[in-house]
């Protein structure tokens, strides 16, 4: 019944990505295939664009990505990298939520799914997936590391040191103000004023907030017992729209805190996060030495990545990460060669480092890296 | 002689004239417009129902957000409130305008004034949702803690105050700045156009300025200043962009007007929510937009009754 009405909106806001394609042809070219691609939303006009570009790479057909938006301009370099590479292939990504993403592909209506969670064990089982080969399960493979910063914005304080049970607690308001002794223990070297804390979470549906919520609730779980959710959890508190939202709530507030992507916080002052005298902050690199050391989660498959983040390691441990789900056997062996592909091209060591260079992510670390790629080679 | 033989002429041209083809072409594209808004207002309100449907008929376990109705009730409520306290500061600014335009201001006054102010219409709500947490909100909050001091035994001033000022207050504020220009060029007009015999009656009664516009233009103006409130009532209710960015919303029903905790619109909620919505969740969130439509709907069916009610004993016609 829900299913009804639905597919009519998706196909809207998919017109989007579509048009990202188009940077390949001349200019005329582009505008001309704007209007055609809008008004016909055809595969084959896109793959006309492309045939037109320089490369050497052998990848043909298309693919098609629905999923989570925190890794789309991760997703349009990799994309543009590719496809400059491979002008025979045609892969696109719609980034229509994680939820999105995982359900159509459990439909069939996506050959891969960007996601801000891997599948639950109960989730990834023979059956559940309509558009993989006949007893395949998915992968989840981790593709996109951003760390999270928390910034905060309280006069004459530049550095904070913060624990997960005080980061959890002031964010679900049971420390009400700066001057608290739960954080001066802390940071015996800041001056911070008694003044009331302002904790700005996202009013939006986001991945950010899921892997925040995750953070607290593993991190901290006496404070913070809410499980993970992409909305906020709890009422109370103050909320704003998106990322810029919330980075101009903590800039202009008084006495703000909050949680943005990092990539974006800029020179707004940052909280190292950790225990006794392991404080880190938000960096790309201590964001993979914090992934590198979580397990994946037990009862997984061979090949199946999901990572279980363990809140105590050593880096920074707030961290997004995003899979790419993909099929371990495609029905076609076709179109299993262009997943390999593809997503052997994000796991390698230039595709992480343009989403690092254009999207701010955390290049996955070596050892891990190698991990995935085995994981890319044993798609059939 | 000469006559009679042009009188046919004339007649038979008279006698042709309806048939001519502007008219027949007039006629059709101004009914086939209105039938077109008719058509378009029944394909939007079949949308609606359709899509709503199965968030209306589904288990109240299956839904995403929850129960439907406890799930939209604090939206509904944030829609009109927010609306409502809009309407508080924009309709007596909006009237002031318009008579310093049409009774007070120089003549060069008033067409520099007039252009100033419909150039607010034109401004994007993306740009009144930036100035309104960049400019607005902050400069604000001073003001909200000192209320909050002084007046926070009133329940629309209970604290805690918020840290960064985006609160309903402050969407309020800009909501009203976005239908000020659309209250004032309706009041503008029609007290503009108030009859000048009405005014010269009054002063020569011996009234005052003040009095004369109180006893010719006012009630004149009347029906017109209700429908220049109800234009603006709708674009408060229906904002979406400016709301989403500068409220600090929360699933709440209370009337504190400093707080972090504002009850969030209908429209804003769709616009935070749809990104990541899927399967029953687009239909649920369509179900509320649903209901802004029959919210939207009753308030401009109540508006034209107070019309209708209104001009029988207005004096003005």
């Amino acid at each position: 019944m829900g299913g009804d009405g639905s597919p009519w909106l998706p196909n809207v806001i998919a017109v989007a990505p579509l048009r990202h394609h188009q940077r390949a042809g001349t200019a005329l070219r582009s505008a001309a295939l704007l209007l055609f691609s809008s008004l016909l939303l055809t595969s084959c006009a896109l793959n006309e664009i492309t045939d037109e570009a320089s490369g050497t790479g052998t990848a043909t057909g298309s693919l098609s990505g629905i999923g989570a938006s925190s890794m789309s301009v991760a997703q349009e370099n990799w994309i543009a990298g590719f496809q400059t590479e491979n002008p025979r292939a045609t892969v696109v990504y719609a980034p229509e939520g994680s939820g999105a993403g995982r359900d159509a592909f459990m439909g069939g209506g996506a050959d891969f799914a960007g996601s801000d969670r891997a599948f639950s064990l109960s989730e990834n089982v023979v059956g559940a997936f309509a558009g993989c080969a006949e007893g395949s399960v998915a992968l989840d493979l981790p593709i996109y590391i951003s760390p999270i910063a928390v910034v905060f914005n309280v006069d004459g304080v530049d550095d904070l040191r913060l624990t997960p049970e005080v980061l959890a607690a002031i964010f679900n308001g049971t420390i009400p103000t700066w001057s608290d002794d739960r954080i001066t223990t802390l940071n015996p070297g800041a001056a911070l004023p008694d003044l009331q804390i302002t904790a700005v979470h996202r009013s939006d549906d986001s991945g950010t907030t899921e892997n925040f919520t995750t953070y607290l609730h593993n991190a901290a779980n006496s404070v913070w017992g809410d499980e993970p959710d992409g909305t906020w959890p709890m009422q109370g508190g103050e909320a704003a729209k998106g990322t810029s939202g919330v980075l101009s709530a903590v800039r202009d507030g008084v006495g703000t805190i909050g949680y943005v992507d990092a990539s974006q916080a800029g020179d707004t002052a940052t909280a190292a996060i950790g225990r006794a005298d392991a404080f880190e902050l938000p960096t790309a690199e201590a964001a993979a030495r914090a992934v590198e050391a979580s397990p994946v989660e037990d009862g997984r498959a061979e090949h199946d990545i999901a990572l279980q983040l363990d809140a105590d390691a050593p880096g920074y441990p707030i961290v997004l990460v995003s899979y790419a789900l993909v099929c371990q056997q495609y029905n076609t062996p076709e179109k299993a060669a262009l997943v390999k592909d593809y997503l052997g091209w994000i796991a390698s060591a230039e595709g992480q480092q343009s989403a690092a260079d254009r999207a701010g992510a955390a290049p996955l670390s070596p050892a891990l890296r190698e991990k995935v790629l085995a994981a890319v080679e044993s798609v059939r | 002689m000469v006559a009679r033989s042009v009188t046919p002429d004339v007649a038979q041209g008279l006698r042709r004239s309806p048939k001519r083809f502007g008219d027949t072409l007039f006629r059709g594209l101004s009914t086939g417009s209105g039938v077109a808004i008719l058509a378009l207002l029944a394909a939007v309100a079949a949308f609606l129902v359709g899509m709503s449907i199965p968030a209306l008929t589904a288990d109240a376990a299956d839904l995403p957000f929850g129960e439907f109705w406890s799930y939209v009730a604090p939206y509904a409520f944030g829609t009109l409130w927010a609306a409502a306290l809009a309407m508080v500061f924009a309709v007596p600014l909006a009237i002031g305008i318009a008579l310093f335009l049409t009774h007070y201001a120089h003549k060069r006054v008033r067409q520099v004034f007039g252009y100033i102010i419909d150039l607010l219409a034109a401004v994007p709500s993306v740009v009144f949702g930036l100035w309104g947490i960049n400019v607005l909100a902050p400069l604000m909050r001073p003001f909200y803690v000192w209320l909050h001091e002084y007046l926070g035994w009133i329940p629309l001033f209970a604290g805690p105050v918020s840290g960064t000022g985006r609160t309903i207050l402050t969407v309020a504020m800009v909501l009203a700045v976005m239908v000020l220009p659309i209250i004032t060029a309706m009041c503008r007009e029609v007290f503009s156009q108030t009859p000048r015999l009405h005014e010269e009656a009054a002063l020569a009664l011996g009234a005052t300025r003040w009095e004369m516009i109180r006893t010719a233009v006012l009630p004149y103006g009347m029906p017109g200043i209700v429908s220049g409130c109800m234009l603006g009532l709708g674009r408060a209710l229906g904002e979406t962009m400016a709301v989403a960015m500068v409220l600090s919303p929360a699933a709440v029903i209370n009337v504190h007007l400093i707080t972090s905790s504002n009850p969030n619109t209908i429209a804003s909620n769709i616009a935070l929510s749809f990104p990541e919505a899927y399967q029953l969740g687009v239909n649920q969130l369509i179900a509320t937009g649903l209901v802004l439509f029959v919210i939207t709907l009753a308030v401009n069916v109540t508006a034209r009754w107070v019309i209708a009610r209104r001009s029988e004993f207005s004096g003005a016609n």
